[in-house]
């Protein structure tokens, strides 16, 4: 972009005066980046960002976090995980707290790493701990694929996949107060940008197709200014994002994975809104089935309500008090991808 | 001797009196160490500053550095950022069971170079044996004399200063966390003692408001609690803040943000604002300030945003800063 288009863009959301507007970005990586260019401050008043479920680590229901801690808690059993599910809070406690009470919990940097563990040590089973959207699901889809080519018989994976364009049909049809998308970046990358298209054109809600840098972040939100009210698809990404998407990786996740509802933390089961392994695959699944409900650890926690955009972090009671960075009672709080996290860190 | 520590060598017998003669007396060898008395005795000061820290990270040994080297930077550092010139050294060794000795030979060599490069005496020390897998921690404790520019503190900095920040950031974070992860880089850490930076700066005219090295929980977490120290509102510019091409690619590969990485050999100076380009050129003379660059400026708070930290981004946002948040990463020091 040319610094006098940036200008431009910015002088005009700046001084925008027209009817209110809320812009959900659905992704954990925006809310950080919009969080990182400071770009709150270079929006009018009337240009409202909400934060949406798209922090996989948020949206994670407290069965799934109970479920792994009493695998962790299995003799020869080993729980592996992405750092940020650690800390997670399921109805009780976290796999960290269980951790510290002797479960085997390791993190792990990347899913394949959990391959040479089995290898070194055949008498422990390892589980995966498969949380994720459609950008995380083609490396589990790869794990897949080499315990099967490999013939690894001590490997299981415990799934929590999501998928995109239902969560947000579910949002719309119970009324969250959104006029328009910016549409989750990576996501994107991996299903194209045209898997929005229905949900925009039935709702007559823009979506955007957005990089991470702030200028990109800007150019997004002024095209979805501009388009309210209209069922478009705009994509400010083309570089990175087709209107297909990553054909083999889809493939590769189509050969392991299937449809399936799923349950998200405070939205309750969504139809279609997750994928499972498929049945032929199923010696694979450490009884990821059924995992959908949620209990609040703490029943003052509002994470339900900010992650449909029904209210900001700072609406909710435990906000920086009973709840913060280092002593987390809801999912938001935790990973740094979390809008509460986000939040607390940039606009207290 | 052995090739590896065993519990004998923490006996207080002959394994340890063999350890302490064929490593630490030979590396560290000074007239006040070699005299082996319960207590070292040296001269003194009217007014001392005094700071003790201890050093786990793991690997021990990493590009760019050690442990031994380490320890020596982060305590004489401490000392630098009260405005002392580091005068002596302590150590306390906790050497786990099977231990390399040429890996323990080594470490203590690079300690002893270092502690000469910063030229700090080592003078006192001691070792202990545990069980364990090999591994080794450092206890250290430092005495620094003043000048007669006097001590700088923390709550320094006074609306209109400048800050600068002496080179470039996250080189030890990034070097700790390539290796654990093991992703092939050519990042090294930039553990360093930064004498010469301070020395320089305090001898000469330039007004000195606040000294700070900057460690872990990085620039952004050390400037947080500068102008939390002092009162005032601390703006910076986010194009000003020099990170090299490749810290720039590592953080960008992880999603990790270098105003929150690590570093052992980096210095933040606030000075007034008058004496901003003499300070920036005393620290790009000086030895490891080569890259130094001014980032920032002190302002005065408005009401009830006292001690805010801004950073003014690439499109022109402000961006409102704390504190890390979280647990950073664990043992990079």
């Amino acid at each position: 972009m040319t610094r006098e288009a940036l200008t431009e863009i910015k002088d005009y959301l700046k001084n925008y005066d027209g009817e209110p507007i809320n812009i959900m970005e659905v992704c954990g990586s925006h809310t950080a980046a919009i969080a990182k260019s400071g770009i709150k401050s270079l929006l009018s008043e009337k240009i409202n960002l909400v934060s949406g479920p798209g922090c996989p680590v948020c949206v994670t229901p407290s069965a799934y976090i109970d479920r792994l801690i009493e695998l962790s808690l299995k003799p020869d059993t080993c729980v592996c995980t992405f750092g940020d599910l650690l800390r997670v809070p399921g109805s009780t406690e976290s796999l960290n707290i269980a951790k510290g009470k002797g479960a085997r919990v390791e993190m792990v940097y990347s899913p394949m790493d959990i391959v040479d563990m089995a290898k070194a040590d055949a008498a422990t089973t390892f589980v995966f701990a498969a949380v994720g959207f459609e950008t995380t699901t083609p490396v589990y889809a790869l794990l897949i694929d080499t315990i099967v080519s490999e013939k690894i018989d001590n490997i299981r994976l415990l799934t929590a996949l999501k998928t995109m364009p239902a969560v947000i049909e579910h949002l719309l049809e119970n009324k969250a107060p959104i006029d328009a998308f910016i549409a989750p970046g990576h996501v994107s990358v991996v299903t194209g940008s045209r898997i929005f298209e229905p949900v925009s054109e039935k709702y007559d809600i823009p979506f955007a197709v957005s990089g991470f840098e702030g200028e990109q972040i800007l150019e997004a939100i002024y095209g979805l200014v501009k388009t309210r009210g209209k069922g478009k698809v705009l994509n400010f990404y083309p570089e990175v994002v087709s209107e297909e998407g990553n054909t083999v990786a889809k493939e590769l996740v189509d050969k392991y994975f299937e449809v399936t509802s799923a349950g998200w933390r405070g939205m309750g089961i969504i139809d279609g809104s997750g994928l499972k392994i498929r049945d032929e695959f199923s010696n694979l699944d450490a009884g990821s089935d059924g995992l959908t409900e949620d209990i609040k650890k703490n029943k003052a926690c509002r994470c339900d309500h900010v992650l449909m955009g029904k209210l900001t972090p700072k609406d909710c009671p435990l906000y920086g008090k009973g709840c913060t960075p280092l002593n987390p009672q809801g999912a938001c709080m935790v990973s740094e991808e979390g809008c509460c996290h986000t939040w607390i860190s940039n606009y207290r | 001797m052995e090739k590896v520590i065993t519990m004998a060598h923490g006996s207080g017998g002959r394994a340890t009196g063999e350890l302490i003669s064929a490593i630490f007396a030979e590396e560290f060898n000074n007239d006040v160490l070699n005299k082996m008395e319960d207590a070292a005795a040296v001269d003194g000061s009217r007014r001392i500053a005094m700071t003790t820290d201890s050093f786990v990270v793991t690997p021990v040994e990493y590009p760019g550095g050690d442990i031994g080297r380490l320890c020596v930077c982060g305590t004489v550092n401490d000392l630098l950022s009260r405005g002392a010139i580091p005068q002596y050294l302590t150590c306390g060794f906790i050497l786990e069971e099977g231990l390399e000795v040429v890996k323990l030979k080594r470490i203590v060599h690079s300690m002893a170079e270092t502690a000469r490069e910063a030229n700090v005496t080592i003078v006192a020390g001691d070792t202990k044996v545990v069980e364990g897998k090999g591994g080794l921690y450092i206890n250290t404790a430092g005495v620094g004399f003043f000048t007669d520019a006097g001590e700088v503190s923390a709550e320094g900095a006074k609306p209109g200063d400048s800050i600068l920040v002496s080179g470039t950031l996250g080189e030890h974070h990034a070097t700790i966390l390539g290796h654990r992860m093991n992703i092939e880089n050519d990042i090294k850490s930039d553990n360093a003692p930064l004498n010469d930076i301070v020395e320089s700066l305090l001898k000469s005219d330039v007004e000195v408001h606040v000294l700070r090295d900057v460690t872990r929980g990085g620039l952004a977490t050390v400037l947080k609690e500068l102008a939390k120290a002092s009162g005032n509102t601390f703006v910076v510019e986010d194009e000003k803040i020099p990170v090299s091409p490749q810290v720039r690619d590592f953080c960008g590969l992880l999603g990790l943000d270098p105003y929150y990485m690590g570093n052992e050999g980096k210095i933040v100076c606030i000075v007034k604002k008058e004496d901003e380009a003499k300070a920036l050129e005393i620290m790009k003379n000086a030895k490891y300030g080569e890259d130094a660059s001014v980032i920032g400026h002190v302002e005065a708070s408005k009401p009830n945003e006292e001690g805010s930290l801004y950073s003014m981004t690439s499109i022109g946002g402000m961006r409102n800063m704390d504190i890390l948040q979280g647990e950073g990463l664990p043992r990079i020091c």
